[in-house]
């Protein structure tokens, strides 16, 4: 009886979460914000500037660029990242806005896709994302990506590895809470790919939702898994609204 | 012939609970309160002060996500201490501390943590001999 009546009372608190979105950006230190606002200081616009090169450079077996479809990036690529991941008709699946470029270069350029997490791959999706900063988050309307998303809070909620921690549990039930020295951040994807001092480099949401999970001591799934793309596709609807900020910076 | 390989197979011999205890210790040497105090401070093995804080003057770095270990001798006896440490999901199954001495019940363990508790008998026995020592 006390049990069930802790339960109860357990259920009845969850949702007490705060309702504030946050973006990881404004627990920043003021320099470490100033780095990100400051192009000519943000490390993360070298991968957009040699993202735009890539756009510019023929490719593959049809010695076609981005170019010569998308034309300028800046209006044929604006507001694309902010709908990412979509479902591909043709594959029948979710695919990332890495994977989304993959298909093109492999399907329209006859090329070789850069590896994932590859300085190319990371910086034409920078370059991509960067067209989109400051527009709002707004994942696409779709029965399918609606299934995506619904599997993605599942694994969000699903406690894995030694430690047996859920990714709902920090980010949204301790966000804002100090782990060790290092504020909680609520976990809004809002500026990938992006620079962590961390890393000492440009990296993808991937990276960083397998870094979290080898963090709790589980085997991470390999870059480009449906079960990834699905955690991003969850996190996508969470932040949507929120404005794209990539490449961002974060310690 | 399962249940002989579980016996047999865990890194320690089922505790004996009690209550919200577990009033008998894991090993038959007894903990020592020093290398405990090293255990819950290092952050690679006992994780503590990840989201606890605690009287270590000397880390910079201590967590907020769980109550402060300072007084956790006043508040609890050395055998609630232990159940606590092996497996706090026993008395609340939704608590974020992960359960120290226990390999079941978990999901996606990394190849390298697969079968293996997080402290072994020996080291939660000096953690428990350290915690006893936190008086208010």
């Amino acid at each position: 009886m006390r049990r069930a009546a802790a339960l109860l009372l357990l259920l009845v608190a969850a949702p007490a979460r705060a309702e504030e979105r946050r973006s990881g950006f404004a627990d920043m230190a003021p320099a470490t914000r100033a780095m990100q606002q400051d192009d000519m200081a943000n490390p993360g616009m070298l991968w957009v500037l040699e993202g735009g090169a890539l756009w510019q450079r023929p490719a593959g077996a049809a010695a076609r660029s981005c170019a010569d479809c998308h034309g300028d990036a800046a209006a044929s690529m604006r507001g694309v990242a902010a709908r990412y991941p979509a479902m591909d008709p043709g594959e029948g699946r979710a695919v990332d806005l890495a994977g989304r470029i993959a298909l093109c270069q492999a399907r329209h350029q006859g090329a070789e896709p850069a590896p994932r997490e590859s300085q190319a791959a990371l910086a034409l999706a920078a370059y991509v994302a960067h067209q989109s900063r400051g527009m709002p988050i707004a994942p696409p309307a779709d029965a399918g990506m609606d299934a995506v998303r619904a599997e993605g809070q599942a694994l969000y909620r699903a406690r894995r590895g030694q430690l047996d921690l859920s990714c709902a549990q920090c980010h949204d039930d301790n966000a804002g809470r100090r782990l060790a020295g290092s504020v909680i951040p609520q976990g809004h994807p809002t500026g990938y790919p992006l620079y962590r001092l961390e890393w000492q480099a440009l990296g993808s949401l991937q990276r960083r939702l397998r870094g979290c999970m080898t963090g709790v001591r589980a085997a991470p799934p390999a870059y480009g898994a449906a079960d990834l793309i699905a955690i991003e596709a969850y996190l996508m609807a969470r932040a949507a609204g929120m404005p794209l900020e990539t490449p961002a910076v974060r310690p | 012939m399962i249940l002989a390989l579980l016996l047999a197979g865990g890194a320690a011999a089922q505790p004996h609970v009690v209550g919200d205890a577990i009033p008998t210790p894991l090993t038959p040497a007894p903990g020592d309160a020093a290398r405990g105090r090293a255990i819950v401070a290092d952050r690679q093995r006992g994780l503590c002060l990840l989201c606890h804080s605690g009287p270590f003057p000397e880390e910079r770095f201590q967590g907020n996500l769980a109550p402060d270990l300072a007084g956790a001798g006043s508040r609890w006896t050395e055998g609630q201490l232990r159940l606590r440490i092996v497996d706090g999901k026993r008395l609340n199954p939704d608590s974020i501390m992960p359960s120290y001495g226990r390999t079941d019940g978990l999901h996606q363990v990394g190849a390298a943590w697969q079968g293996r508790t997080i402290l072994a008998s020996a080291e939660i026995e000096d953690v428990v001999a350290f915690l006893v020592t936190l008086r208010e």
